[in-house]
């Protein structure tokens, strides 16, 4: 591969890699606090990817913008979706909880196929076909956009967790909840706030991608199973972990698709994930069992 | 010289540190065969980290451990057991959905040949704990004392000739102490079983403890028989001194 | 105390023995769409008994069964019609593929102290990763699937799993036989108790000397080879294999379902779950046929909300209820 190919990859891999990031931190945030993986994660991706399609085919608004009213919406989603559905598997057994998610996802996939169909979808925008030049190195301006808008809601979100009261208490729910309770935190209202922040985060997420890419229903267990791959190489539950897992994830799809052929994407990103469990069991920013 | 007895237990210079902070530094002592021993000491003097250090759950740092004239440290907690050292945990561990009788079971299966002979061994030693008539329950439904003493007769199944006692009178009534003191005694006699106990029920330990050693700050401070360690002077002014202070 | 003359255990074995007998009579019985409905129950049954080894009985939660299922089907189907070598034979090569690929899973799992959600999530990786790899793999039809030949002049070659549906649904019956057997004598085992005492707790087992690494990969082994038998069952019942199907995580799901509607941990519960969830899912099929919606993803619909209202009533399985109702059992297991 020639330099400037090589860089070029290298870029748009991290481009794509922060977008991954932020669907991935939902993940994590949802595992850090309520301690229950969202197994239809990439079901919600899919879901904010035909809400933006939705508001673009409506309103012509961009999804990259759109990203912005879907997380909200997503974020009630959550909060209600915890308080209604999941807060009982809470304390139950992780195959249950399992189940229950995976349920969740069956009827969301189904739902969108039911409604839309499983024809491919995609948005035209203006700039879809535009490119950055540095020199001979191109780089797509959608995917210039979606990571930076990628970028600020993750910054919001990191800004949440650090100055407002409500993240801090969330924080200190995550890393001890019997404490939390004790100083009397409404451990339940943290959890379904986390859950709603994790949604939001897969909703801009979501929204982003649409704008960057094809879509079906059929693309939500992939997705489901690429935020997966990313905590875990990341660190379940880190949240700097999430954002260094997905570029590094990002990185090495693109040059899969690059060197051998995009349908050997997830067995990169899958051989990544046995090398890095190999090697730091608890991800790269995970922190050890104490 | 030769007359000597070989200790059947030998912790050399053991020491084990987390993150910087040393929780058990250079202890050395020795448990002869059928003796009962005592570990004693503030919370946090790194007791239970020394029991954990012997029964093969944390790797040491420095130092060394035999027992019976061989090196166990490194080897896995399984072999530990295996090779005669049996213990058990401060925070009871039973098997909560499994019953009395199959928790102490499972103990007696390293030493069985079957599950027949283990239910039968089991059965054995839980008449000795006055455990026999709710060996059908499941542990989860034992109060605090009855799991105390299931954990002690899951550890005797195995068949130890060393058992590391952790706490195992603490939440007993007198009565129950002195129970459990009687029949403690009764297997070392029986069954030549030496005991290393960590207690802070200060009856129980001078009722059955041949020596007792004593940790502050995960050092060693005093050693010896326990009507002279308690008169020592920086033992009550570390340990008992500060009890007595609360 | 109570009113029946015989104890638990013996109605158990009367129950159970009426129970045979009557599948043991049912092809001369029912029809034969009844039959296959059977039939299915009975591979259920014999999936979640192989499932319900590694989690019920030894606490690990795999998510992928489907791999080893896959791995079996492939293994035996392509050994037959690429090698001419049959599945009385090809039957042990699946078994041994599958064993090989959780030493795998355990071998990472296990040496790197992968517990809990990360060992899950490491059995989900892997059966996606082999439905991708087996896409691609050309040689084995990819994407496009895997076919077995049905000839006339085969029918008969039961050592090769040739033969009609009164010959498949025996087979089923005597898997699913078969694997309650190897269930309930391993349970009734030191290795069974030992798989017990890792489930409750790992450490305490481990101090009581229990190798608690071997004993993990045990359960691994003997659940990934029964499944694997399953997955020979399936590839030539069906003559077909496509990855998408067969690796796909909704099998997986599939399998794990009965174990956990029934019982996780309990001997019955798998069987008593997929006689439950099998009838269950034709029924709703017949139904919604009924109401005339036959739009792709109507049924995923209703199985998705259905599989959420089943898991949020019965958190521990139908058998503990059934077997207290019905006093098959004592209070214990």
């Amino acid at each position: 591969m020639s330099l400037p190919l090589f860089v070029e990859v290298l870029i748009q891999g991290m481009l794509t890699g922060l977008v991954y990031g932020l669907m991935a931190l939902g993940l994590s945030v949802i595992f850090g606090v309520v301690r229950v993986v969202n197994f239809a994660h990439g079901e919600f991706a899919v879901l904010a990817m035909y809400a933006a399609f939705v508001l673009f085919g409506l309103f012509h608004l961009d999804p990259i913008i759109a990203s912005i009213p879907i997380a909200a919406a997503f974020f009630v989603i959550g909060y209600l979706l915890q308080r209604a559905v999941v807060q009982p598997f809470v304390t139950r057994p992780q195959h249950e909880q399992f189940i229950l998610l995976v349920g969740l996802s069956i009827v969301i996939v189904n739902a969108l196929l039911l409604i839309f169909g499983p024809e491919s979808r995609h948005v035209d925008l203006p700039y879809s076909f535009d490119s950055f030049s540095i020199g001979s190195i191109l780089i797509d301006e959608v995917r210039v956009y979606g990571a930076l808008a990628a970028l600020a809601v993750t910054a919001v979100l990191f800004a949440f967790f650090r100055f407002t009261s409500t993240g801090v208490a969330i924080r200190a729910a995550a890393d001890n909840l019997v404490g939390a309770a004790v100083v009397g935190l409404d451990v339940k209202r943290l959890y379904a706030i986390s859950f709603g922040v994790g949604l939001a985060c897969v909703g801009a997420a979501g929204a982003i991608m649409m704008a960057l890419t094809d879509m079906t229903p059929m693309l939500a267990p992939s997705l489901t199973l690429l935020a997966f791959t990313i905590v875990i190489v990341g660190g379940l539950g880190s949240m700097v972990g999430a954002l260094a897992g997905g570029l590094l994830i990002g990185v090495a799809e693109a040059a899969a698709s690059a060197l051998a052929s995009p349908s050997m994407k997830s067995m990169v990103s899958f051989g990544l994930l046995i090398v890095v469990l190999a090697l730091r069991p608890q991800g790269l920013f995970g922190k050890a069992e104490a | 010289m030769s007359a000597v007895a070989q200790p059947l237990l030998a912790v050399r210079n053991a020491t084990k540190r987390f993150r910087g902070l040393t929780a058990v530094s250079d202890v050395s002592f020795a448990v002869m065969p059928a003796e009962i021993f005592a570990v004693i000491g503030p919370n946090g003097a790194g007791k239970t980290t020394l029991f954990n250090l012997i029964a093969g759950a944390f790797a040491l740092d420095e130092g060394e451990i035999h027992f019976d004239g061989r090196r166990i440290d490194g080897q896995s907690p399984d072999k530990i057991c295996e090779q005669g050292i049996a213990r058990t945990f401060q925070i009871v561990k039973p098997f909560p959905e499994l019953s009395v009788r199959d928790n102490v079971a499972i103990g007696a299966m390293l030493r069985a040949p079957d599950m027949d002979s283990a239910r039968a061994a089991a059965d054995e030693i839980l008449r000795k704990l006055d455990l026999f008539d709710k060996r059908g329950q499941k542990a989860a439904s034992l109060t605090l004392p009855d799991r105390k003493r299931l954990e002690v007769a899951r550890a005797l199944a195995t068949r130890p000739r060393l058992i590391l006692l952790d706490e195992v009178m603490a939440g007993l009534r007198p009565t129950e102490t002195d129970h459990m003191v009687a029949a403690l005694r009764d297997i070392n006699r029986a069954e030549q079983l030496a005991i290393v106990m960590i207690e802070h029920v200060m009856r129980a330990v001078m009722a059955l403890a041949e020596r007792v050693h004593v940790l502050h700050h995960g050092a060693s401070i005093a050693e010896g028989p326990p009507q002279e360690v308690t008169r020592d002077a920086r033992v009550i002014e570390s340990y008992l001194g500060l009890k007595a202070a609360h | 105390m109570s009113a029946s003359p015989a104890s638990p255990g013996a109605r158990q074995t009367v129950a159970l023995a009426l129970f045979g007998l009557a599948l043991v009579a049912a092809p001369f019985v029912v029809d034969r769409y009844i039959l296959s409905i059977i039939l299915l129950c009975l591979i259920g049954a014999y999936l979640g008994q192989a499932w319900n080894i590694l989690m019920g009985f030894c606490g690990l939660l795999s998510l992928g069964h489907a791999l080893y299922l896959g791995l079996g089907a492939y293994g035996a189907a392509a050994l037959y019609v690429k090698f001419g070598i049959g599945p009385w034979l090809g039957v042990f090569v699946a078994m041994a593929l599958a064993v090989a690929a959780s030493f795998v899973i355990g071998w990472l799992g296990f040496r790197f102290r992968i517990e809990g959600v990360y060992f899950s999530l490491l059995t989900i990786a892997f059966a996606e990763s082999a439905r991708i790899g087996f896409d691609n793999w050309a040689w084995l039809g990819g994407a496009a699937g895997f076919f077995l030949p049905v000839r006339a002049e085969d029918f008969g070659q039961y050592w090769n799993l040739r033969g009609g549906p009164f010959f498949f649904y025996y087979l089923a019956l005597a898997l699913a036989a078969g694997g309650l057997f190897v269930s309930a004598r391993l349970r009734a085992s030191k290795l069974g108790h030992a798989w017990l005492a890792i489930r409750e707790d790992a450490q305490a087992a481990r101090a009581l000397g229990v190798n608690v690494t071997r004993a993990r990969f045990m359960a691994l082994f003997v659940s990934a080879a029964m499944t694997a038998v399953g997955g020979v069952y399936l590839a030539f019942w069906g003559n077909n294999i496509f990855p998408g199907q067969i690796f796909d995580m909704a099998h997986s799901i599939d399998i794990m379902l009965g174990p956990i509607v029934g019982g996780v941990g309990t001997l019955f519960g798998p069987i008593v779950g997929s006689f439950l969830l099998v009838p269950l899912g034709e029924a709703l099929i017949e139904a919604l046929r009924a109401l005339g919606l036959n739009a792709p993803g109507a049924k995923a619909l209703v199985y998705g909300f259905l599989l959420m209202g089943i898991i949020a009533a019965a958190p521990s399985g139908v058998w503990p209820w059934l077997a207290r109702r019905l006093r098959l059992q004592d209070r214990e297991q």
